[in-house]
């Protein structure tokens, strides 16, 4: 099969490409494109190691296809800081130990920014959980990993209100 | 992954005539798709995909009194949809107790009802599997099978189906509607899984080149909201499969059941309507008791197809507590583990 032509917008970079039409958007990421902060776990769906936000919700890329999503918008961990300043997620990842090798921390991460815009979890702990389930940690950081989403969601929380006054 | 030719047709006709050809499947979210495809299960030859299709992500009230949800509603939009939770509970509470965030996010309702089961022979190359390869054999029969089916099974084929979503779906009389070569027809829910027989390869009614464009709710379905109710029980909190699943719905007045609906899932080739238990159900009193004689009449026909005699007993179990929480009615709000036996417990940890 010859490559096809898509054109995908990543961390607000417009790229032309040429595609396989085989190769998964997580494969496009890492492969093609140096965007290794996307990590490759089961590769089948189960780990959520390789969540991204596509058109701002969160997917597992190992079970898209480069092609059939030919015009999105995709956000990995690399789009998710601004310049040097971390991102409040990624802040209080950091503030609560949300990690211990960190292999399944971009995943966690992009997760909870899905979580967050979703806005159905609310400040549950239990509801958090259940929202975050499609990732696993292996290290089993879970208990910082609830305690970083509570105090970001807070954190953002607060910057909208000064936003909006 | 086998190298396929690539299409993105325009239209409906369009997509029927690329589909029709052999070696042909049809791509939407791709999320059981894809993972056959990288495990080799299946290896199409070209990939018709149909994730752009116009109108097919609609979900539209009908003037009947119905529902119509197209093929290419997203899982988490039809669950997170107001109306459609506060309509049909039972189906929102299923969807949120199957797979991710994630997946939910890119899984569609077609989709859903053409996954694949799940059962490990079938996902391993190196097993025999008739349902994959029909006249091979069945590794299930002697091997690891305490999840397998306890209805409906044949010595060729003990899968399950894996669906959550259709269980209340069967249950509130679905219907799928489908555009084929010769036009577009409707088939109840109940009839488009089939059982496996000796075809354990034919596992719906759909005919080369047929594509799914919705699922249709009768008026009726809604008439349940109060008390409809889904039950899974995983062998962990989240992210599971079900052992053994039920959706139950009940319209009780005075006492008395009107109505009653009842499905299975995890027991069968196909989300298992049990009909024979709504019939006991209905004009019963709305007690345990009743509950008690429906499930046992649901089971009637289970007979362990491996080692799981324990999910007959942890099905009519099921039933029972599905009809309870139905007839306590629908909460106002779905418990933060959807579904789970776990979740009626104030306060408790259910993660530990």
């Amino acid at each position: 099969m010859t490559s096809l032509p898509i054109t995908l917008t990543i961390n607000g970079h417009r790229h032309e490409l040429e595609v396989d039409p085989r190769v998964t958007l997580l494969d496009l990421l890492r492969e093609r494109l140096d965007l290794t902060g996307t990590k490759k776990g089961c590769d089948r769906g189960q780990c959520g190691a390789c969540t991204v936000l596509v058109d701002g919700k969160r997917i597992n890329s190992c079970l898209a296809l480069a092609v059939s999503h030919d015009g999105a918008q995709v956000l990995t961990i690399e789009g998710v800081a601004h310049g040097e300043e971390l991102h409040p997620v990624q802040a209080a990842f950091i503030a609560h130990d949300g990690f211990q090798c960190g292999f399944c921390t971009p995943g966690q991460i992009m997760s909870t920014l899905g979580l967050i815009a979703e806005a159905q979890a609310g400040d549950d702990p239990e509801r958090i959980r259940e929202g975050l389930s499609g990732n696993i940690c292996r290290c089993a950081a879970y208990g910082g990993i609830v305690e970083a989403v509570l105090e970001a969601q807070q954190q953002l929380v607060k910057a909208d209100r000064r936003t909006a006054a | 992954m086998r190298d396929f030719d690539y299409i993105r047709p325009a239209t409906i006709p369009d997509a029927i005539a690329a589909a029709a050809e052999p070696g042909s499947a049809y791509l939407a979210g791709g999320t059981n798709l894809l993972d056959l495809m990288k495990g080799g299960i299946t290896s199409p030859e070209r990939i018709v995909d149909i994730s752009r299709l116009p109108e097919l992500n609609r979900i539209e009230r009908l003037d009947d009194g119905g529902l119509r949800i197209g093929a290419l509603v997203r899982n988490a939009d039809l669950a997170y949809d107001p109306a459609f939770a506060k309509s049909y509970p039972a189906v929102a509470e299923a969807l949120l107790s199957g797979a991710s965030a994630q997946l939910r996010n890119a899984a569609t309702v077609g989709g859903n009802l053409l996954q694949r089961t799940r059962c490990s022979y079938f996902y391993d190359t190196a097993s025999a599997c008739n349902r994959r390869e029909p006249g091979a054999g069945c590794d299930a029969l002697d091997g690891e099978n305490r999840l397998h089916a306890v209805l409906g099974w044949s010595d060729a084929c003990i899968a399950t189906h894996p669906s959550d979503f259709c269980v209340p779906l069967v249950a509130l009389d679905a219907v799928v509607e489908i555009e084929g070569k010769k036009g577009r027809r409707h088939v109840t829910l109940e009839e488009f899984h089939r059982l496996p027989g000796e075809t354990p390869q034919r596992e719906n009614a759909l005919e080369p080149g047929d594509l799914i464009v919705a699922v249709r709710l009768p008026a009726e379905a809604a008439s349940f909201s109060a008390n409809a109710r889904y039950l899974k029980v995983r062998e962990r909190t989240s992210y599971a499969f079900a052992v053994v699943s039920a959706a139950a719905a009940l319209v009780v007045d005075g006492g008395k059941i009107r109505a009653a609906r009842l499905a299975l899932g995890g027991v069968a080739a196909k989300p298992w309507r049990a009909r024979t238990a709504e019939a006991v159900l209905l004009g019963a009193d709305a007690s345990e008791a009743t509950f008690a004689n429906a499930a046992d009449a649901a089971l009637a026909d289970a007979s362990p197809s491996g080692d799981n005699a324990f999910k007959i007993e942890l099905a009519r179990r099921i039933v029972v507590r599905a009809l309870i929480s139905a007839l306590s009615g629908t909460p106002e709000r779905l418990p933060a583990l959807p579904a789970s036996p776990f979740s009626n417990i104030p306060g408790a940890r259910h993660d530990a």
